[in-house]
């Protein structure tokens, strides 16, 4: 019988002080920002994902780097676990606290400093959420690309956490491939300065290293991003095939072929039921799977690269192909898409995997996976970003029957192990947090990990940060 | 989301309602992104998700609701803009509502918060004190400034400030019964007076009936009904909505079933909403349940109705018209191009402001009970609104003309009002005093 994840046990000299420690705080901060009634805390117990929760030992929610600044040097002096919260839309527990811990939130800082049009960036605190920085820039013609699902509610501190990606990744890189500096809040509480507005800095690559850290290297408080005029078109064309195993190895001779659509997202037959009940964005019904594939730039452009999609399509027995004739009907095509994750909750509770594999492997991990689903007796909704092989095998479960939880938590480990096996990892997008950090050993040899944690320990000799994430909990050193 | 219950609990169908809310959740946070409260306070215990959270705790544990959370769920608007953004479908509404009703019967607010809410619900939905009650906030006014400054006091001084110099007059034209029509008949509809926005802007009403006169729609006005209920509703005074909720379902009923009606007319979106709900507000009443069914699938909001008459395009105007959509009518009825398409049939030219989904801070009597958070979400709506340089705002909902109207110099009217004009009435008062607008 498989264990739920544990959690580090609790630091029994922190829980015997919690009082003295609310006192500290709410000497550093406003009354407002320190949230420490058991009542008030229950709702900061888990994040997206919700199979697991532990209650925090308090909340702050700073509303400047210096508070979070004399927070963090607090902490550290009393070896306080903290964890970074951003709009607690993980979906790998990256922002599930301790009894331990203090659960450091940026939600207030959410103003967008500057935009530099000349620079071709915007600097914002870094509880911003995703979509803001590109409503704000929409009217002049740029946009920030990285676009989580969860991109209305998700910040972008929690995106440079997780290094998150999106739908259209595939032609314009993850949000590593998108951030140019961060202000970050060490351990001890000094602030530092990494990049800026160019394209490279002197010295290590520390951003490279900050981004997808999962809050463990310190807390990033401003970032400093890219913008990107938007193209002169988009159009988003559904293909409709009969298999997913035809739609994947389509997948895979698209980019084989050397076309790089800005998107090619796959949902597979429950997975448009589905969308098609929230989002209304007519997507065929009489599929067995489904690949939105966004073409831009001028007329021409979309119509040649459509061409060829068409072809490598029809190879696949295509059985509709249907573009999409205004842009309402391409938002609803991308509001289904994107709101897949909670219009699940209309039929089932779920758990979502992250497991990115090589384009070649998609059809196959595909049917292994339905392979290891059958097996379990559960169901599974398939809907991810095709283009760059990052699966997101929705397990559907009922919550409310504990041993149908862990069968659902036992068919995933199984499938992540799959994508590894097959040359991929663990995690494409939504990081390791604590959904995946025990299947790090199979991704990764044991010289392997302690190199990481090597890194991690020259920023945070003491563990406070995140302590429960990413590393295994046994072997830490 | 994983919930705990006993049986025993779940044999009350206001949990077991509940408890099947929660299981859609699945704690995704989109909800926070749009939530006004959120927005401004930046506290996910001010979010949708917060507050399912809270709520699910309390119920859970069946226990009495206390101060924090009494709190964070009067701090909730009732916008329900999480509802429209919500991709699983969380019935957020109704578990609002049984969360306020269970503060109400559970906890005992501070006595002046307890006065406050009492005093108005016994003044506003009834219109002859309320409509005294105005007269007298003129002489309560010059001491608003010194209530400001004790917090407790706070939400009488935005009584006083809220009210406006002079009442308005009682406006004759609208008379109880049936109207005149003219032209051949094509429909007969009951219209609701209701309470707050006959004392406040009658004009709305007489407006709407003046312009369904025009195309042969006949309106009655039946004797006896009120208000819908919503603003008690939204206090978690459930047995006294459920009271009005009954009133007018009796008063309608009576009509429906001597003439038939085609629909029910409402001018108010905030009553819209909640009279749609008659149905499931009653749904555990044997008596009532059938009736109140019937009267919620005839309810529709006087721009629903409009639009199936097919009105004829009119010329351009060469007037902008900023449309606030109320909450109650995005959210609550998801009535979003109507009002729209038929001001621009009519020759208007239509801006929508930026952040049209949240709330402009009116919510009923939120305004009074929350003047500090009303206030910045006036500022925000009536900057974005003012970004679109109107000539005049136009909304469907008298709270939200009260609350913008009372931050902003530009005239704000009914949609309705304008339709009117452009329908062959006269000019809206409103707008007469304005300057003609300059060419665009």
């Amino acid at each position: 019988m498989p264990q739920p994840i544990q959690f580090l046990p609790p630091k029994q000299d922190v829980l015997s002080r919690r009082a003295t420690i609310i006192d500290d705080l709410r000497g550093l901060l406003p009354a407002d920002c320190v949230i420490h009634e058991a009542r008030e805390l229950v709702p900061f117990e888990t994040d997206a994902f919700i199979s697991y929760r532990r209650m925090p030992l308090a909340v702050v929610l700073p509303r400047t780097t210096s508070q979070v600044a004399a927070v963090m040097k607090y902490c550290h002096r009393y070896g306080i676990p903290v964890v970074p919260r951003g709009a607690g839309t993980s979906l790998s527990g990256g922002a599930i606290p301790q009894e331990d811990a203090v659960v450091l939130g940026l939600s207030r800082m959410s103003r967008i400093i500057e935009i530099d049009y000349a620079n071709r960036t915007a600097t914002v605190q870094a509880g911003v959420t995703n979509l803001s920085i590109s409503e704000a820039v929409a009217v002049d013609g740029f946009f920030y690309a990285p676009d989580p699902s969860s991109q209305l509610a998700c910040t972008i501190g929690g995106n440079i956490g997780m290094n998150s990606g999106g739908a259209h990744c595939l032609k314009y890189g993850v949000t590593t491939n998108n951030l140019l500096g961060v202000k970050l809040v060490l351990v001890d509480g000094q602030v530092i300065e990494l990049g800026g507005k160019h394209l490279d800095a002197a010295g290590y690559d520390l951003l490279g290293l900050v981004c997808g850290s999962e809050g463990q290297l310190g807390i990033v408080t401003e970032a400093t991003v890219r913008l990107i005029a938007k193209p002169e078109g988009a159009r988003p064309v559904l293909f409709g095939f009969s298999t997913s195993e035809e739609a994947g190895a389509c997948v895979a001779d698209i980019i084989a072929a050397g076309i790089i659509p800005v998107a090619i997202e796959f949902m597979d037959k429950p997975a448009i039921e589905i969308c098609e009940a929230f989002a209304k964005a007519g997507y065929p019904l009489d599929v067995g799977a489904l690949l939105i594939v966004e073409v831009e730039g001028s007329e021409a452009e979309m119509d040649a690269t459509l061409e060829n999609i068409v072809e490598i399509a029809r190879r696949h027995q295509v059985m509709t192909v249907r573009e999409c004739q205004s842009a309402t009907e391409a938002a609803l095509i991308w509001k289904g898409r994107k709101s897949a994750f909670g219009a699940t909750g209309r039929i089932a509770d779920y758990i979502c995997m992250d497991g990115t594999v090589p384009l070649g492997k998609l059809s196959y991990v595909l049917k292994k996976t339905s392979e290891i689903i059958d097996r379990f007796g559960l169901r599974v909704a398939n809907v991810f970003h095709a283009g760059d092989g990052n699966m997101h095998p929705l397990i559907l479960f009922n919550a409310n029957d504990p041993e149908e939880a862990m069968k659902a938590e036992e068919a995933g480990n199984e499938i992540l192990k799959l994508c590894v096996d097959a040359g991929g990892c663990l995690t494409g997008e939504h990081g390791v947090g604590i959904e995946k950090r025990d299947l790090m050993r199979h991704q990764y040899t044991p010289a392997e990990l302690s190199q990481q944690m090597a890194v991690r320990a020259a920023f945070d000799e003491g563990w406070i940060l995140n302590p429960s994430k990413v590393f295994p909990l046994e072997g830490r050193g | 989301m994983q919930t705990s219950f006993t049986p025993e609990q779940l044999e009350d169908p206001h949990v077991a309602e509940s408890e099947k809310i929660l299981r859609r959740c699945v704690h995704c946070g989109f909800c926070t992104a749009t939530c006004p409260t959120y927005v401004t306070l930046g506290n996910e215990l001010d979010s949708p998700r917060g507050r399912i959270y809270l709520i699910k705790d309390m119920l859970e544990n069946g226990r009495a609701a206390d101060e924090e959370v009494a709190t964070h769920i009067d701090r909730c608007l009732s916008c329900l803009s999480c509802v429209t953004t919500c991709p699983s479908g969380v019935d957020y509404m109704h578990l609002v509502d049984h969360a306020r009703v269970h503060i109400e019967n559970t906890y005992r607010r501070p006595l002046i918060d307890r006065l406050i809410r009492s005093l108005l619900a016994a003044v506003l939905p009834y219109p002859a004190r309320f409509r005294t009650a105005l007269t007298l906030a003129k002489f309560g006014r010059p001491f608003a400034p010194l209530l400001k400054q004790v917090k407790a006091l706070r939400p009488l001084a935005a009584m006083l400030y809220l009210a406006p110099q002079s009442a308005p007059v009682r406006q004759e034209t609208v008379m109880r019964g049936a109207q005149p029509i003219r032209g051949i008949r094509r429909g007969r509809v009951a219209i609701l007076s209701g309470c707050a926005q006959s004392v406040l802007d009658p004009g709305i009403n007489s407006a709407t009936i003046r312009l369904l006169a025009r195309f042969g729609i006949e309106v009655i006005l039946p004797e006896g009904e009120g208000c819908c209920g919503a603003l008690v509703h939204h206090m978690g005074r459930e047995e006294e909505a459920l009271d009005f909720a009954r009133r007018n379902v009796d008063v309608w009923t009576r009509e429906i079933d001597n003439k038939s009606l085609d629909a029910i007319i409402i001018t108010a979106s905030g009553c819209g909403t909640t009279i749609k709900d008659y149905g499931h507000m009653l749904r555990l009443d044997p008596a009532y349940a059938e009736k109140a069914a019937r009267v919620s699938a005839l309810a529709s909001d006087i721009t629903e109705y409009l639009s199936t008459l097919d009105l004829p395009r009119q010329e351009q105007r060469r007037l902008n018209v900023a449309y606030h959509s109320a909450c109650s009518m995005q959210h609550g009825q998801k009535i979003t191009l109507a009002p729209k398409l038929l001001l621009k049939n009519a020759g208007f030219t239509v801006r929508d402001p930026a952040e049209g989904h949240l709330c402009c801070g009116s919510a009923g009597t939120y305004n009074i009970l929350q003047p500090d958070i009303s206030a910045e979400l006036k500022a925000r709506k009536v900057k974005n609104i003012e970004a679109t340089k109107p000539d005049v705002i136009a909304t469907g909902n008298i709270g939200c003309m009260t609350q913008i109207g009372s931050g902003t110099a530009i005239p704000i009217v009914h949609t309705v009002e304008l339709l009117d004009w452009a329908y062959g009435g006269e000019k809206p008062a409103k707008l007469t005093f304005a300057k003609e607008p300059a060419k665009h």
